[in-house]
């Protein structure tokens, strides 16, 4: 490519960051003054500055404001854990839940639900602890579990999707076979769970999501050229030098890592860590330096959005978040489809 | 791809004679076992000389035969789907699930339960068809209609999108009328309701799926080595493609609408077929059918048994009996390279 290509490239990529900033802010306040109880902007400002009412205050610090910074944090997550794998994987239809990352965290919060429910208090800080946590340690394992059943002399992309998908589809069989011996109560609230649903939004878990994100973004950034070679094929990338093996397993870990954390907090949100990194690579091309910004900012927004519609759609039912993700980004996913060559 | 041994058209010919007879077999066991225990000479005499006085005779004529019959046709075809997809899109991670004939018919299947409760059996398989249908025909029409045209990849990120947003409507809809349960069921795959009539259904839909595949498993063998390579050789792509998507159509549109959705199947057993037969279709289309079979109608005793009397749904089943064979075999296969 030659300098003048990629100077506007940069240019594009700063103007699209500008972008998509400015609607992250703008949607931001819009999200947070939405709600069963409506608050004007002014007020929303007011209270942000120490001055609102005690009411005021209550729901937006307690409520909106770790509610959304959530969705935030799982929607980076989520993509960049998609755009990892989809470059590791060289396959464009890999996402954290086809590796069954997100059905291992599911299996373990159906098991909580199953054997620990009814000894515990339900309601208790002690029972909405310890789901993110099961969630995690389920996540974590899937992981682990597919790495050892595809190592032999190293991990090769497709037979890592191959195990990837074995070990998924025996997890979800045993998802069946359990959630489906709950009584309806429980079964809803693992449906629930596993449509993706950010069901207790407080600071506690903002602050548990934050490190991950913060620490395995710019992790992943830095790695953006390893990935750029990396998806270039495993002959391609040994040829250039690059310690293929190494890369790849660090790589896999952040993915992962993300992922799970994102599990835990969010449930099994679906296509958003498929769709983002499309859209993204629509937008400004191959290389993972531009799209890795790009596709965090898009998930965070996405899964924002789509969090603020969801409580808001039917309420005061809520619809769990993933199901309101699919509806918005699935027609303008089959938009770009239609569009680009 | 999984990598393949060697094989000579005899060794083939041996497989699939062995695994047609363990078939006949497994058919024999699932027909001759239940609540109550029927020995196989009754089963051949049911068969063969049928007494309607009898009720052992009555219950494998009404229900045993019709559901083994069921169990065997909607493996073999979710098999033979899964094969002809992989072969045309070359990813691994192709199935029937992912072209979104399955969310077709279950949100199909989910609109009766919630706004037409007191639908019937043959109502719902009809449901669940023209559901499976009309995803699919969305799906080709955005592959059709977008710039560069039909690529194996874009129908099935496409089948990706509309699947994942049916099936998200669907689990709205199923939450909201609370119907979680027996859409879970039904999306674990449930056999129960087998009949002669679903064995009609499925006759007539195999037939025309198993034509057209058969008809097309050259002409696969060729695109799975490449768009490039296929258009090279002179190969009329697109007809290939349009009549394997119809086939896939036709074949998992019929089963999903009668089983649910009995995932696994059409995933996994073109990748172990494709391993014992090799990477000429016109042996892995025939082989799939029967192996995909063969595991329905094991699963389908499984499933009764391991529970009883209590169901275990079938698709559960397939997977905890095929995972463990198909990551050996994704293991053993050395690189992995297709």
């Amino acid at each position: 490519m030659n300098t003048n290509g990629e100077t506007s490239k940069r240019k594009k990529f700063l103007w699209i960051m500008i972008l998509l900033i400015t609607l992250l802010i703008v949607l931001f306040f819009i999200s947070l003054r939405t709600g069963v109880i409506q608050i004007t902007p002014g007020e929303v400002l007011q209270t942000l500055l120490n001055n609102g009412t005690n009411k005021q205050e209550l729901i937006l610090f307690d409520f909106r404001l770790p509610q959304i910074l959530l969705a935030l944090l799982i929607g980076a997550g989520l993509a960049i854990s998609g755009v990892i794998l989809q470059g590791v994987t060289q396959n464009e239809l890999a996402d954290p839940g086809i590796l069954g990352i997100n059905t291992g965290a599911g299996l373990a919060v159906v098991l909580f639900i199953f054997f620990f429910r009814d000894s515990l208090d339900t309601t208790g800080s002690l029972s909405i602890f310890m789901m993110p946590i099961f969630a995690l340690v389920g996540a974590m394992g899937a992981a682990f579990l597919i790495y050892v059943l595809a190592w032999k002399k190293g991990v090769n992309p497709i037979r890592l999707i191959l195990v990837g998908i074995g070990v998924n589809a025996g997890f979800s069989a045993f998802l069946v076979i359990f959630q489906l011996q709950m009584d309806p109560q429980d079964f809803r609230q693992a449906h629930v769970w596993l449509s993706g649903d950010i069901w207790n939004a407080n600071w506690a878990f903002v602050l548990a999501l934050l490190p991950w994100i913060l620490i395995l973004i710019p992790i992943a950034l830095h790695k953006a050229s390893a990935l750029n070679v990396l998806n270039l094929g495993d002959e391609v990338a040994s040829g250039l030098g690059s310690n293929v093996e190494r890369e790849r397993r660090l790589l896999l870990f952040i993915a992962v890592a993300l992922a799970g954390a994102s599990v835990a907090a969010g449930g099994g949100i679906a296509f958003l860590g498929l769709v983002v990194p499309h859209i993204a690579r629509k937008i400004i091309g191959p290389l993972h330096q531009y799209i890795i910004p790009i596709s965090t900012l898009i998930g965070a927004l996405l899964l924002m959005v789509a969090d603020t519609i969801g409580q808001n759609l039917l309420a005061p039912t809520e619809i769990p978040v993933g199901i309101i993700v699919a509806i918005l980004s699935a027609p303008y996913f089959v938009y770009l489809l239609m569009k680009t060559k | 791809m999984l990598s393949t041994i060697n094989h000579s058209n005899l060794l083939r010919t041996i497989i699939n004679i062995s695994a047609i007879l363990a078939l006949l077999f497994s058919i024999g066991i699932s027909v001759s076992y239940g609540t109550t225990d029927i020995d196989l000479l009754t089963v051949w005499q049911a068969i063969f000389h049928f007494n309607p006085d009898l009720t052992t005779h009555q219950i494998i004529q009404e229900l045993r035969l019709p559901r083994a019959f069921t169990a065997l046709f909607v493996g073999a075809f979710l098999a033979v789907s899964g094969a002809i997809m992989q072969g045309m899109t070359r990813n691994p991670l192709a199935s029937p699930s992912i072209m979104g004939v399955t969310d077709g018919a279950a949100f199909a299947l989910v609109i009766m339960l919630a706004f037409f409760p007191t639908v019937s059996n043959s109502g719902i398989t009809v449901a669940s068809l023209i559901g499976a249908g009309l995803a699919v025909t969305l799906i080709f029409m955005i592959g059709s209609f977008s710039k560069g045209g039909l690529t194996p990849v874009k129908l099935a990120l496409a089948g990706v999108a509309i699947g994942t947003m049916l099936s998200s409507i669907s689990s709205m809809i199923s939450l909201h009328f609370q119907l979680e349960k027996e859409m879970g069921f039904w999306l674990a795959g449930e056999l129960a309701g087998a009949n002669w009539t679903s064995v009609q259904i499925l006759l007539i839909a195999g037939t025309i799926g198993m034509v057209l595949a058969l008809a097309i498993a050259k002409s696969i063998t060729v695109l799975s080595l490449g768009e490039d390579i296929s258009t090279g050789l002179g190969q009329n792509n697109i007809l290939t493609k349009i009549l394997g998507i119809f086939a896939v159509l036709v074949l998992t549109g019929a089963a999903v609408s009668i089983a649910g959705a009995v995932g696994f199947v059409g995933l996994i057993i073109p990748h172990i077929t494709r391993f014992i037969m090799g990477t000429d279709y016109r042996w892995i289309i025939p082989s799939s059918a029967i192996f995909g079979g063969l595991l329905l109608v094991l699963s389908d005793v499984v499933a009764r048994g391991i529970n009883a009397p209590f169901e275990t749904p079938v698709g559960a089943i397939t997977s905890l009996i095929g995972v463990p064979f198909f990551l050996y075999l994704a293991r053993g296969s050395g690189g992995g390279k297709s």
